[in-house]
């Protein structure tokens, strides 16, 4: 090479440094879409908020107060599903740093919850040959798992593992039904949503009642939730009975109604095709009533209303046939509201809720298929939450490299996630902590007040 | 208790409960003949009782079903002696329900069940003596918190089609109490607190007592296992032992020899003898190569039941299943839960195939083609099912007349009856007994076949059979 090349190649270098102090700094830092090892152990390594899984995980018991349970940690089952799909349960550890060591070392492609056992559950075995059931959940929150494809006989937009914000209208639905009849029927106030990475919702209720339900009481609070039931093989999906709704039912329904007519009849054009408003008039059960709308609607078909109108039109048709209460005909008496009910109330996984010993992903675990983080979704705010936005595990790895010099401790605050993880903190965790520790308090203070009472004589 | 010979001697009991609670057992003496008859026509109640809960009767229908098996089966022609015999009878029941984990949960049902439909029958003033008997610590609404409920408590009454009483009580009673209540959507909560009509405290004395009685027959097993069974060898064991199987059948964990399977033969047997319900999974299975947990577990456990080995159900869920997500995820994904069913991993347990009561109550949901399809099926597609089955018209209504009463095993027995062409006396109770019976019959008309092909060998072949 020539001195002046050398010197030009100089040059450009100059340029390039320059230009990375400007602020353009894509190509470089820029991480391509995936999901392995590697950028797990950046994520692990950087961003993962071991210390408020452990402080969430220990409920108060942090050895700190005499009225500690120094064990309670101890005996909490975790999962580790590694890369190769090895599956290793009955993780449990016995303090901050051996969870995240663990964590840092084993690099979980997922991070399951389980119960707290009565013992340690590394030492189960022990226990087993007793044959008594001493090894046995004493503690677990109550869970609540919403998944988009148990909607697919109802959402027109997208099917399978695909969500968009359209259909992700009925998570909001779920969100704003369930969270208040947690708070205001049973009365729990540590509630945790949480997004679960690719196409639907879980929900963690954290009081102390929560965690010590037993599985009949938690069966019966998912059967209170529950309303759709039956399948393909099964006519009426929904069977509301004639007289008048159970307080629950007629609140919801509020909600229903609200989404139903302002925003899933037009994004998931519920009458625009014979096929899709013959699946509605299936689930009304007088043949005059379907025939007079059916004859009404194909006549339209030669109308010039627009695409727009007429999924709200034809419902308006719907709804005046039906309440009109020219025929009164049995099972006609709910049925726009079933109608309602089918289409838009949230439809849980019961097993998921009824079982103490049911392993729930974790969160701020990430997602293998869409690389998207589980984040908290805000209750109060769900109906701004957008599963398209959620950050990736790419996206925050370029942030980091963006990032610079600065402390190690906070390099989550200076990305996407800092915001997911301050809202985690103030909202629950918080909060649950101050609740937690009063808890240990008072029934310590009960315990010794109780103790002096009987000894005196 | 104790147990005397064939003396009799005059008993007395100092309180007599309104309903017995059978907290502990009484200083009673019985004669070995009462014990086992005296249990024998309790168990005639609790046998009804679940009877008429697989044929899905509603809660007025079995209220007074059990009032009519109670009086037809636990009567005494000494005044005096009914009680005795009742406490007598659920206790000798325990000991042989308490020996393993399916009969426990069977007893534990059908007497808390009893015990319900009794306590529906008693006035309110027994009902509150009860609360008071199991610590239900439970006060009564004050005027003040009723009125901050009263427009949610009027709605619930509403929902029942009953109008709101002014002077009504309420109880105020944590939710976790009442789990029935809640599931059922038939009280109003708030803030975690249930409010409970009179009428509903039945439900919450009877979740005591279920709650109870469970921990009881934990007990008891021990018991038993420890000490009595030895100590009674030669008295009451055999007779417990005795009881226990003569009513509840075969539960078809081991399947006999000559019902062994092979996978070659499986789509033709499965035309032939499966019932609708393993049908329906079966054909389901083929169809979309897969099936969920409810309906792995249910067709699953039933081949199990009909002498499908754990090699040949391996190789035949992996046959179906890798068409769908390929055989290294059912290796990773479903072939423990196989090896689960057949008892070897985990706590090994074997578990039994389903019985038609458990099928019928059971509850699918999106995705799932598990169930009775008597029961969860439309009318529309039961028909198309029973048709595809090549049964005529005239019977597919006589078994849809049964469906709409909620006959559900009768439709399944008619179904039966028309396929096979002979009558089916015992009613279907278990989906391997209508396997084992279709099987039976196809057999017999194999070796009638070969009595007219082979007529020398006739007598030889008669004797077989006979």
């Amino acid at each position: 090479m020539t001195k002046e090349e050398i010197e030009n190649g100089t040059a450009d270098m100059e340029i390039d440094q320059r230009e990375l102090m400007n602020g353009d700094r894509s190509e470089l830092n820029a991480v391509p879409d995936g999901f392995n090892a590697n950028y797990l152990k950046v994520y692990y390594g950087k961003l993962f908020p071991h210390a408020d899984i452990f402080k969430w995980m220990s409920y108060g018991n942090d050895g700190k107060h005499p009225g500690c349970d120094e064990s309670y940690f101890g005996r909490r089952e975790f999962s580790f599903t590694l890369d190769n799909d090895i599956y290793l349960r009955f993780q449990s550890f016995n303090s901050a740093s051996q969870l995240e060591n663990s964590i840092k070392e084993k690099c979980p492609f997922k991070i399951d919850i389980g119960p707290v056992y009565s013992v340690d559950p590394a030492k189960r075995h022990a226990y087993a040959q007793s044959g008594n059931n001493v090894f046995t959940p004493v503690e677990k929150e109550l869970v609540f798992d919403i998944d988009m494809t148990d909607y697919d006989d109802v959402r027109y937009c997208c099917s399978g593992a695909d969500v968009c914000l359209k259909c992700w209208t009925l998570m909001t639905i779920a969100i704003k039904v369930i969270d208040p009849a947690l708070r205001d029927d049973f009365g729990f106030n540590h509630i945790l949503w949480v997004y679960s990475g690719r196409r639907g919702v879980h929900c963690w209720v954290c009081d102390p009642k929560a965690r010590r339900l037993t599985n009949e009481q938690r069966s019966s609070i998912a059967e209170y939730f529950r309303v759709y039931k039956g399948n393909e093989n099964s006519q009426k999906k929904v069977s509301l009975t004639s007289s008048a709704l159970h307080p629950f039912l007629l609140r919801s329904y509020k909600v229903l109604e609200e989404f139903f007519e302002g925003n899933l009849l037009s994004n998931q054009s519920l009458f625009s095709t014979e096929e899709r408003y013959e699946k509605i008039l299936e689930m009304i059960p007088d043949e005059s009533i379907t025939s007079e709308l059916r004859g009404k609607w194909q006549d339209n078909k030669k109308s010039s209303i627009s695409k727009e109108n007429i999924n709200v039109d034809r419902w308006k048709h719907v709804k005046k046939i039906l309440k009109s209460g020219k025929q009164k005909a049995p099972g006609l008496g709910k049925c726009v509201e079933e109608i309602v009910f089918s289409f838009s109330y949230p439809r849980l996984d019961m097993e998921v809720s009824k079982h103490m010993n049911h392993l729930l992903k974790a969160p701020f675990c990430i997602h293998p298929k869409t690389g998207r983080v589980c984040v908290p979704i805000d209750p109060n705010r769900c109906e701004e939450f957008d599963p398209t936005a959620v950050p990736t595990l790419s996206k925050l790895l370029e942030e980091i490299n963006m990032g610079g010099l600065g402390t190690d401790d906070d390099e989550w605050d200076r990305t996407s996630l800092g915001k997911s993880i301050r809202f985690f903190r103030s909202s629950f965790l918080q909060p649950l902590l101050k609740s937690c520790k009063e808890e240990i308090e008072n029934s310590y203070n009960a315990k010794l007040q109780h103790s002096k009472t009987s000894l005196t004589w | 208790m104790e147990i005397i010979g064939s003396q009799r001697r005059p008993v007395h009991i100092d309180v007599v409960p309104t309903l017995p609670l059978y907290r502990s057992a009484p200083p009673l003496e019985v004669r070995l003949e009462d014990f086992e008859l005296y249990a024998m026509d309790r168990l005639r109640v609790l046998k009804g009782i679940a009877d008429g809960l697989s044929r899905g009767k509603k809660s007025e229908e079995m209220k007074n079903l059990a009032d009519h098996l109670w009086k037809a089966n636990m009567r005494h022609p000494d005044a005096s002696e009914v009680v005795n015999k009742d406490i007598i009878s659920h206790f000798v029941l325990r000991l042989v329900y308490c020996r393993t984990e399916d009969l426990r949960k069977w007893f534990l049902s059908m007497e808390t069940n009893l015990f319900r439909y009794r306590l529906l029958f008693k006035g309110p003033e027994t009902q509150r003596a009860l609360m008071v008997e199991f610590n239900l610590p439970y006060r009564a609404a004050s005027n003040a918190e009723l009125e901050s409920v009263k427009e949610g408590l009027k709605q619930v009454a509403q929902s029942f089609g009953q109008p709101l009483a002014a002077d009504a009580i309420f109880y105020k009673v944590p939710f976790e109490e009442v789990p029935e209540l809640v599931a059922g959507r038939r009280v109003f909560i708030h803030k975690g607190y249930a409010y409970i009509a009179m009428n509903q405290v039945v439900s919450l004395v009877a979740t005591q007592f279920r709650s109870h009685l469970s921990k009881a027959l934990i007990l008891t097993n021990r018991k038993w296992t420890s000490t009595i069974r030895e100590q009674e060898k030669d008295r009451l064991t055999p007779i417990v032992e005795a009881l226990c199987s003569s009513y509840l059948g075969p539960d078809y964990s081991q399947p006999r020899e000559f019902a062994e399977i092979s996978i070659k033969d499986i789509d033709q047997i499965a035309k032939s003898s499966f019932p609708l319900c393993m049908r329906h999974l079966f054909e389901k299975l083929r169809e979309d190569h897969h099936l969920k947990h409810g309906g792995r577990m249910q067709l699953g456990l039933f081949l199990k039941g009909v002498g499908l080995k754990l090699e040949d159900a391996l190789a035949f869920w992996k046959a179906e299943f890798s068409q769908r997500v390929g055989s290294e995820r059912f290796d990773k994904e479903y072939a423990y839960s196989i090896r689960h069913n057949y008892g070897r991993e985990g706590k090994r347990t074997d578990y039994t195939p389903y019985s038609c009561q458990k099928i019928i109550t059971s509850a699918p949901g999106v995705g799932d083609h598990h169930g009775c399809p008597y029961r969860h099926f439309s009318e529309e597609n039961l028909k198309a099912a029973l048709g595809k089955m090549g049964i005529s018209n005239r019977a597919v209504e006589d078994v849809m007349d049964k469906v709409r009463n909620r006959h559900y095993q009768l439709a399944c027995t008619l179904t039966f009856e028309a396929v096979h062409g002979i009558s089916c006396d015992a009613g279907i109770n278990h989906p391997n007994q209508y396997f084992s019976d279709s099987q039976k019959v196809l057999q017999s008309k194999v070796h009638a076949c070969a009595l007219c092909f082979v007529p020398r060998l006739q007598e030889a072949y008669t004797l077989k059979c006979a």
